[in-house]
């Protein structure tokens, strides 16, 4: 599924925090968003995932729905005290097949169990949230994601806060969507990662400063090009 | 005082006592499920705020009608809608927090509701609206009650999981296009009208308190949900038989003598619960139980 940006401008108020964006995420395409801060990344991804209007310009999404589209917001607003099992927010994944009111099959109990073992805390399906660490957590985030089976995932900044090994576990399943055609755009300050492991990557600094090929769009000089833009402000 | 006086005969001598016990184990079923889950939306002020803000509506009603309970209920629902009307706009338009508009709101209802009374009825009626009233639950009374209860935890079970959901991840449901505030604005509806359903028999200060209490006491005792829906609807029906039988020997108000009840099993569950309460802070259990 490609997403096209059509010149695209998303403000808060009357501040502009991405500006005049073109360009097209293409089908099956893994790239990788990076900028300074206030470079308008997580309003980009927030606007394709729908959650923010755009003032002017038009997201395109190949006609497919919302439902589609899968989104991991940088600091999931989740109450981590809330009393629910790893299992049971797991399987909020489902949501595009079951809904709000359809009972659970074996199947999906099976396809949650599938999923949590995927991601290494099969073992903690039945605890409750709060006792995950935050390694653990985003790896049941990602067994949720793991179930949308969504045609565009959309991350922002997933990696925070992770220890090397759960980074490089998650990063294998982002790996696995990204060969199974999957579209996936993954905000990242790390810009290691970004080289090592996105084919493509969007420089961003309000406006798409390089977009393309990781090798020839990340660059020092692009980077900088970046910073200077946000700071000279509008 | 045999053990009989003290605990059958009161309930079985009379009939307006059993009424009572029976209208507020309805109300402890759905008051206890929806009370776990206003406490974890974080919004025990808004109980609060909803149930002071039935008195005025009921006082309207009272003015018009007398005693009548259909007049005082209708009265209660208008007013306690509107008031969690006003409270979202005021949230939204203004840039006051949210927990000073609610603690506004809820003075303006309650000295409101104090002056309409006064305006025809005597200071026993004020007792009565403010702190329950045993007698006054009739057949109707306990019908409402009844009906008020099961419609709520029906409704409930159709829309537990984007309830759950909306609580505990609301981006996610909101990426999906899933319209989340129907479902909390329907879990308002259904609070304002187990509060009117409940204030007949305990009052309109009194009847959050049978929201909140037992909720916040289960709240110590599972980490689970679903256990928690049904340890606080236990708690709520255990203070209500107690808190009655206080009322019936002690001639207290049934509002608050149910409350305190409540406020009771809250204190020991808050001392000795099993998550997070006193007991399990300083005097952890020997082993790391996994569960």
């Amino acid at each position: 599924m490609a997403v096209t940006l059509q010149d695209i401008t998303i403000a808060y108020g009357r501040q502009p925090a991405v500006h005049h964006v073109s360009g097209q995420f293409a089908t099956g395409s893994l790239t990788a968003v990076v900028g300074p801060n206030g470079a308008g990344k997580s309003t980009l991804i927030k606007a394709i995932a729908g959650l923010l209007p755009v003032e002017s310009g038009q997201i395109l999404l190949d006609g497919l729905g919302q439902r589609d589209i899968a989104y991991l917001p940088q600091q999931a607003e989740i109450d981590r005290s809330f009393p629910i099992s790893v299992q049971e927010m797991v399987m909020m994944g489902l949501w595009r097949t079951r809904g709000s009111f359809l009972s659970w099959r074996p199947s999906d109990r099976q396809a949650a169990q599938q999923a949590m073992a995927a991601v290494g805390i099969d073992h903690h399906a039945n605890a409750p949230i709060s006792n995950l660490s935050v390694g653990q957590f985003q790896r049941a985030l990602f067994a949720r994601l793991l179930l949308q089976q969504a045609n565009l995932i959309l991350l922002d900044e997933p990696f925070n806060a992770l220890d090397s090994n759960t980074t490089i576990d998650l990063l294998r399943l982002i790996r696995e969507w990204h060969d199974e055609q999957r579209t996936v755009i993954c905000v990242l300050h790390d810009l290691n990662l970004a080289s090592e492991h996105f084919p493509e990557t969007l420089v961003l600094g309000r406006e798409a400063i390089a977009w393309g090929n990781t090798a020839q769009s990340l660059s020092q000089d692009t980077m900088t090009a970046a910073r200077n833009k946000i700071a000279a402000g509008y | 005082m045999t053990l009989y006086d003290f605990l059958i005969a009161p309930f079985a001598d009379y009939a307006f006592m059993r009424r009572a016990l029976v209208a507020c184990l309805a109300l402890g079923l759905s008051c206890g499920a929806f009370g776990t889950f206003l406490l974890l939306r974080r919004m025990s002020l808004m109980g609060d705020a909803l149930s002071h803000a039935i008195l005025p509506g009921a006082a309207i009603g009272f003015l018009l009608a007398g005693l009548s309970l259909w007049a005082m209920s209708l009265g209660g629902l208008v007013a306690g809608i509107l008031v969690a009307m006003a409270a979202g706009l005021i949230s939204r338009r203004t840039e006051q927090r949210e927990d000073a508009s609610l603690a506004s709101l809820y003075l303006i209802s309650l000295a409101a509701g104090v002056v309409l009374i006064s305006l025809k009825g005597s200071a026993l009626d004020l007792m009565h609206l403010l702190f329950g009233n045993v007698l006054a639950v009739d057949d109707h009374a306990l019908l409402l009650v009844a009906g008020v209860s099961s419609l709520s935890l029906i409704i409930l079970a159709v829309i537990y999981r984007p309830l759950v959901a909306e609580c505990l991840d609301p981006t996610f449901l909101r990426a999906l296009g899933v319209a989340g505030g129907l479902y909390h604005l329907a879990f308002l509806l259904l609070i304002v009208l187990n509060l009117v359903a409940g204030f007949q028999a305990l009052g309109t200060l009194m009847a959050v308190g049978l929201l909140i209490l037992p909720a916040s006491a289960a709240a110590f005792w599972s980490q689970r949900l679903a256990a928690r829906l049904a340890i606080s609807a236990l708690l709520a029906g255990l203070a209500s038989v107690i808190g009655l039988m206080g009322s019936y020997h002690g001639d207290w108000p049934s509002g608050p003598a149910v409350i305190l009840t409540a406020g009771g099993l809250y204190l020991l569950s808050m001392t000795f619960g099993r998550c997070g309460s006193l007991r399990a802070r300083y005097f952890p259990p020997r082993h790391l139980h996994h569960d």
